[in-house]
């Protein structure tokens, strides 16, 4: 088995757009997808908006620079993820295609396997 | 047994069985890279042995056992860092029932294609790699087939490699609902590779002998192991027909040999003949898809007995019915080329003027040299002038490019 990072990209002003009825449905689109792949999901969230985000780099001299908002500003951004376990790309693709993607769209990221 | 026989012996052997041999111990190592050494290994072990006890009846099944044993010795020795690497997944074959001589000879051959051609690399990670695994093709020869440095193909074949193994993309042969669409993703692969040979998008030659013919190896090969599917038989056809004029297309001097002053008598009647039957093939039994309409446009050039005799309105029919299957820019083009012999230079104008607007033939050098020859044949020269000064400078093939010039110079006025 492998593992995937599935990232949801998607333009968060057309995320906050939506009316709360818009909302909701797409909410249930996504707990439908989740119910409907159960066997190959074992994580994943949603993400609070970038505006939340803190971002920490090293200043290369033992000390921190912290800032306010996402490590790299893109005009889609990283909503939510999905972490799954599946046999192999085909099917990490399939699951990924059955995202609900009405805004945006999804990576797909093997995870690094260091074997058993 | 004298050495230009085993010399012989295994340059075929290379051809005909490379992709069979590497194949099968892909299933072994489920790691590219080792099996490649594995399978260069035993061609090497090849030499010494043939030429002391004679070249074997089968030559693949001796090379598949001669790497098969090499890649068991490695991972033996080196099972504990190779732990560490990602593996290919194999689908795992039931052992319960399975013949042994059949498992060891097993043919995974469409396994190797449908992995190189998978639809998530590159287009031409895939060309590459397809070239590399499949026919055998060293690196360096790529590079040159592609003109890009050794260092480049390398690194391109070294990333997509990586990424079968890291992304886990699978060593099978895709299910039945998936294998249409695989199956053309295949196609357009060994079809890129011939339109790549056929007129090398830069350099010196017109035709690249060397990368058509791996094309009509894979056509060939994919028509046997995939019996059924019209389009893989459309493009043997399409590879055949169009392949059929290869040698015409230059004259003596080296200079670019019109469709219309080719001496048919020349073009190659086997291939023809074999093309013009697969194409009937192809046809036959539900709509035409892509390539079995592009090889019978080849089939209508080939048996025109003379230029004067090319069924142009068919010709235009069968790119009508192409552009609503592949809707691409450069069909809209070629239909328009057609419409031009077809209805003459102003109505081939017309449907070509409706194609300038379009940002993905921008720098496609044959659009501005169809409608310079329009508007040359119209007699408009001071517009057809800047046209042909376009293509010269948006083609790479120098043949091509001289060919524009003459033309240029020829303008009246």
């Amino acid at each position: 088995m492998a593992q995937y990072l599935i990232l949801i990209y998607a333009d968060e002003s057309a995320w906050s757009g939506l009316s709360a009825e818009e909302s909701a449905a797409a909410r249930a689109e996504y707990e439908g997808f989740g119910t409907r792949n159960a066997a190959a999901i074992t994580g994943g969230s949603e993400l609070s908006p970038t505006t939340t985000a803190t971002s920490i780099r090293s200043d290369g001299a033992g000390d921190f620079l912290v800032t306010d908002g996402p490590f790299v500003e893109t005009k889609e951004a990283l909503g939510g993820y999905y972490l799954i376990d599946v046999e192999s790309l085909d099917e990490a693709i399939a699951v990924a295609k059955q995202v609900p993607l009405a805004i945006g769209g999804v990576e797909v990221r093997p995870l690094v396997d260091y074997g058993a | 047994m004298p050495e230009s026989a085993v010399r012989e012996a295994l340059a075929d052997a290379h051809r005909r069985e490379w992709a069979f041999v590497l194949a099968a111990v892909v299933r072994v190592t489920r790691d590219l890279d080792l099996a490649e050494e594995c399978v260069q290994d035993a061609y090497a072990k090849a030499v010494v042995a043939w030429s002391q006890q004679g070249v074997p009846s089968r030559p693949g099944a001796w090379l598949t056992t001669a790497a098969r044993n090499r890649a068991f010795d490695v991972i033996r020795r080196e099972s504990t860092a190779r732990r560490s690497l990602p593996l290919l997944v194999v689908e795992t074959v039931s052992a319960a029932g399975q013949d042994f001589e059949e498992d060891i000879f097993g043919d995974d051959r469409l396994r190797l294609i449908f992995t190189c051609c998978h639809p998530t690399l590159s287009a031409p990670a895939r060309v590459a790699l397809t070239l590399r695994l499949v026919c055998g093709v060293t690196t360096a020869e790529i590079a040159r087939s592609f003109l890009v440095s050794e260092a480049t193909m390398a690194a391109r074949i070294t990333r997509a490699k990586k990424k079968i193994a890291a992304a886990h993309i699978p060593y099978r042969i895709p299910a039945a609902d998936e294998l249409p669409v695989r199956t053309d993703a295949v196609l357009d692969v060994i079809h890129q590779l011939f339109t790549t040979g056929h007129t090398a998008p830069t350099g010196a030659q017109l035709v690249r002998n060397d990368v058509t013919s791996q094309a009509l190896d894979l056509a060939r090969m994919l028509r046997l192991l995939l019996p059924g599917d019209r389009e893989v038989i459309a493009l043997l056809a399409l590879i055949l027909l169009s392949g059929a004029r290869a040698d015409q297309r230059l004259a003596a001097d080296g200079s670019l040999r019109l469709l219309a002053d080719q001496d048919r008598s020349r073009w190659d009647a086997s291939a023809i003949a074999e093309g013009a039957a697969l194409v009937s093939e192809a046809l036959r039994d539900g709509p035409p898809g892509k390539y079995a309409l592009l090889a019978a446009i080849d089939a209508l050039h080939d048996e025109a007995p003379a230029w004067e005799d090319t069924d142009w309105p068919q010709i235009v029919g069968l790119y009508d019915h192409l552009a609503r299957v592949w809707p691409t820019p450069v069909v809209g083009l070629n239909r328009a080329v057609a419409i031009r012999f077809a209805d003459g230079p102003a109505a081939g104008l017309a449907a070509l003027d409706r194609l300038v607007d379009d940002p993905r033939l921008a720098v496609y050098p044959y659009l501005a040299a169809t409608r310079a020859d329009c508007l040359r044949e119209l007699g408009r020269y001071s517009e057809a002038r800047p046209l042909y000064e376009e293509a010269i400078l948006l083609t790479g093939n120098d043949v091509e490019r001289a060919f524009l010039a003459e033309r240029l110079q020829q303008l009246p006025g």
